[in-house]
């Protein structure tokens, strides 16, 4: 049994204008598994989900979806996914329950099983309540979520996601990540794009990164965290006064660099064990009293950014 | 084929339900050709018998066309359009079920002409089944120009102004107003390649037992192979618009 359920070789797009938005990427999702596809803005992410789903045509490569070619057999593939795009589009004077018949009709799914499918599917998302109210009346998250469940009604094997929490606060991503984590145990393959690397890093099982129309690196978020990590931080307050950052630098085995920050020191290390024994031992020496001593956990954004090989100037 | 029929029927359902009450369908699609018809009865004292079949057609046109613009334009604005090309139906029955909820529109718009001249101005049909197919052909005709015309247009607002710039020169140039007897020689080529011109002659035929300028078969095979083109056309359109 083949298990993968997404097989990409060589897939490139090139638009009539000439641009190439991607180079020729490969990469497999796994049966089960939640792929995180996370880019910039304009790193590709967008242009390679539709080419997947068979929204724009392939320049060249291949896309095997549960074994099918998607070239060849876009009808048959699109019956075993589901596709949530970037925007919340469903049809505005529909109610939430006629919008997920339809989407349930046109998928195929037939009369009492379509209408037990939608039932259900808006109960699992909380949204029984709105059944009879028309789409536009909807707030920004329950749309979101409403735009999901028809992407799920007619049960497919593997769930495509752009961008699916953008826009939204913070309470109805988490309660959207939730949903996901749960939907994928019940066994569909999560394909999620996203330019949030918090998103990426604390939903997926393992995460591809694309830039510049590149998969640059792929690897379980740990596994990129490691690979990639940046310099650890930690947060210092003394008292009854801050020294000199010069002097602490020179002091402390293992500093890289000390700022102020918000009237603290932070400290960047390369090995905390011995920086925490540092400073400690400084403090003593210095008859200074500490106020304040925190490791500040490596900046997701941090990590990303060094993947991609760019960097802010803050 | 039968399931695609049935998705487009799904489709059609959807686009009645959810742009039936659009004003754009309303204003353009159902009170202009009525409005229209009001007007001309009041100058002439009356429909005359030649009047109705062009009024009839010109509001099956109207009616189907502005539908069509107005749920398609405004889908491919919104993103609501490729949700249709995510779900395993062929770019045909996407392009078919689009024409069928113009088409029924165009039908309900035609309603209140025919009512007007047939129960009222008393004008009894001359063949009263080959009416029936006539209206048919030239609703179906209608939305199908609609659909295909539809994916040039990228703006909403710039809905009707393209289509009643493409709506009006034929509404003149295509028998339905002014009878062809009383236009410059030199604009009959034009007036032959306007589909509404057969369109209006297979009504007219139905209606009154004569055409003015095509022969009553060639005014029904070219309305059927007009909206089966446009239809055809309409699907590839949607094709071309993945990107």
């Amino acid at each position: 049994m083949d298990e993968y359920a997404i097989r990409v070789e060589g897939l490139k797009k090139t638009y009539p204008s000439g641009t190439i938005a991607v180079k020729g990427i490969s990469f497999c999702v796994k049966k089960g598994e939640i792929f995180g596809f996370l880019g910039p803005n304009g790193a590709g992410k967008t242009t390679t989900v539709r080419m997947l789903v068979g929204l724009a045509e392939i320049t060249s490569g291949k896309v095997e979806i549960c074994k099918y070619d998607v070239s060849k057999n876009r009808k048959h593939v699109q019956r075993l996914i589901g596709v949530v795009p970037d925007i919340s589009n469903l049809y505005s004077e529909l109610t939430c329950y006629q919008n997920l018949l339809f989407s349930a009709k046109m998928y195929g799914v037939k009369g009492s099983i379509a209408r037990k499918n939608a039932e259900e599917i808006l109960s699992f998302f909380g949204l029984e309540r709105y059944r009879d109210m028309k789409f536009k009346a909807l707030s920004k998250g329950l749309k979101r979520r409403l735009t999901i469940a028809a992407a799920l009604v007619h049960n497919p094997r593997v769930l495509f996601l752009d961008e699916p929490t953008s826009g939204l606060d913070i309470i109805s991503r988490r309660l959207l990540w939730d949903e996901l984590i749960e939907l994928n145990k019940r066994g569909i393959t999560i394909f999620l794009t996203t330019h949030n690397i918090y998103e990426a890093f604390n939903i997926s099982h393992r995460v591809a990164v694309i830039n510049k129309g590149k998969i640059v690196v792929v690897g379980t978020p740990q596994e990129l965290g490691r690979k990639f990590s940046v310099k650890e931080v930690i947060e210092i307050g003394f008292y009854p006064y801050n020294p000199e950052p010069r002097d602490l630098l020179r002091s402390i085995k293992g500093a890289l660099d000390v700022r102020r920050s918000n009237g603290y020191l932070e400290l960047i290390i390369d090995n905390e064990v011995d920086a925490l024994e540092g400073v400690v031992s400084y403090a003593k020496h210095k008859g200074l009293g500490i106020s304040l001593l925190r490791l500040k956990e490596a900046d997701a954004e941090e990590v990303f950014l060094k993947i991609i090989g760019e960097r802010i100037d803050r | 084929m039968i399931d695609e029929l049935e998705k487009a029927m799904y489709i059609a359902l959807k686009d009645l339900q959810e742009y039936y009450m659009k004003p754009g369908s309303i204003s353009w699609g159902i009170l202009f050709p009525f409005v229209f018809a009001l007007a001309f009865m009041f100058r002439h004292g009356g429909l005359t018998t030649w009047l109705v079949p062009g009024m009839i057609s010109l509001a099956l046109f109207f009616g189907a066309t502005s539908m069509s613009g107005m749920s398609i334009v405004f889908e491919r604005r919104i993103g609501s359009f490729e949700r249709l090309l995510l779900f395993p139906a062929s770019y045909i029955g996407i392009a078919l079920g689009k024409s069928l909820s113009s088409f029924f529109l165009g039908l309900v718009s035609a309603v209140p002409i025919f009512l007007l001249a047939y129960f009222i101005l008393h004008v009894i049909p001359a063949h009263a089944i080959l009416l029936v197919l006539a209206i048919i052909l030239a609703s179906f005709a209608s939305s199908s120009f609609g659909v295909l015309l539809s994916f040039i247009i990228k703006e909403p607002e710039q809905v009707m102004v393209i289509l009643n710039l493409v709506r009006f020169p034929m509404m003149f140039l295509s028998d339905v107003i002014i009878p062809v007897s009383l236009m410059p020689h030199y604009l009959l080529s034009i007036v032959l390649i306007q589909p509404l011109t057969y369109m209006t002659e297979a009504i007219r035929y139905a209606s009154i037992g004569s055409c003015d300028i095509v022969s009553p078969l060639a005014a029904y095979v070219v309305s059927f192979l007009i909206g089966l083109a446009f239809l055809l056309l309409a699907a590839y359109a949607i094709k071309r618009s993945r990107t």
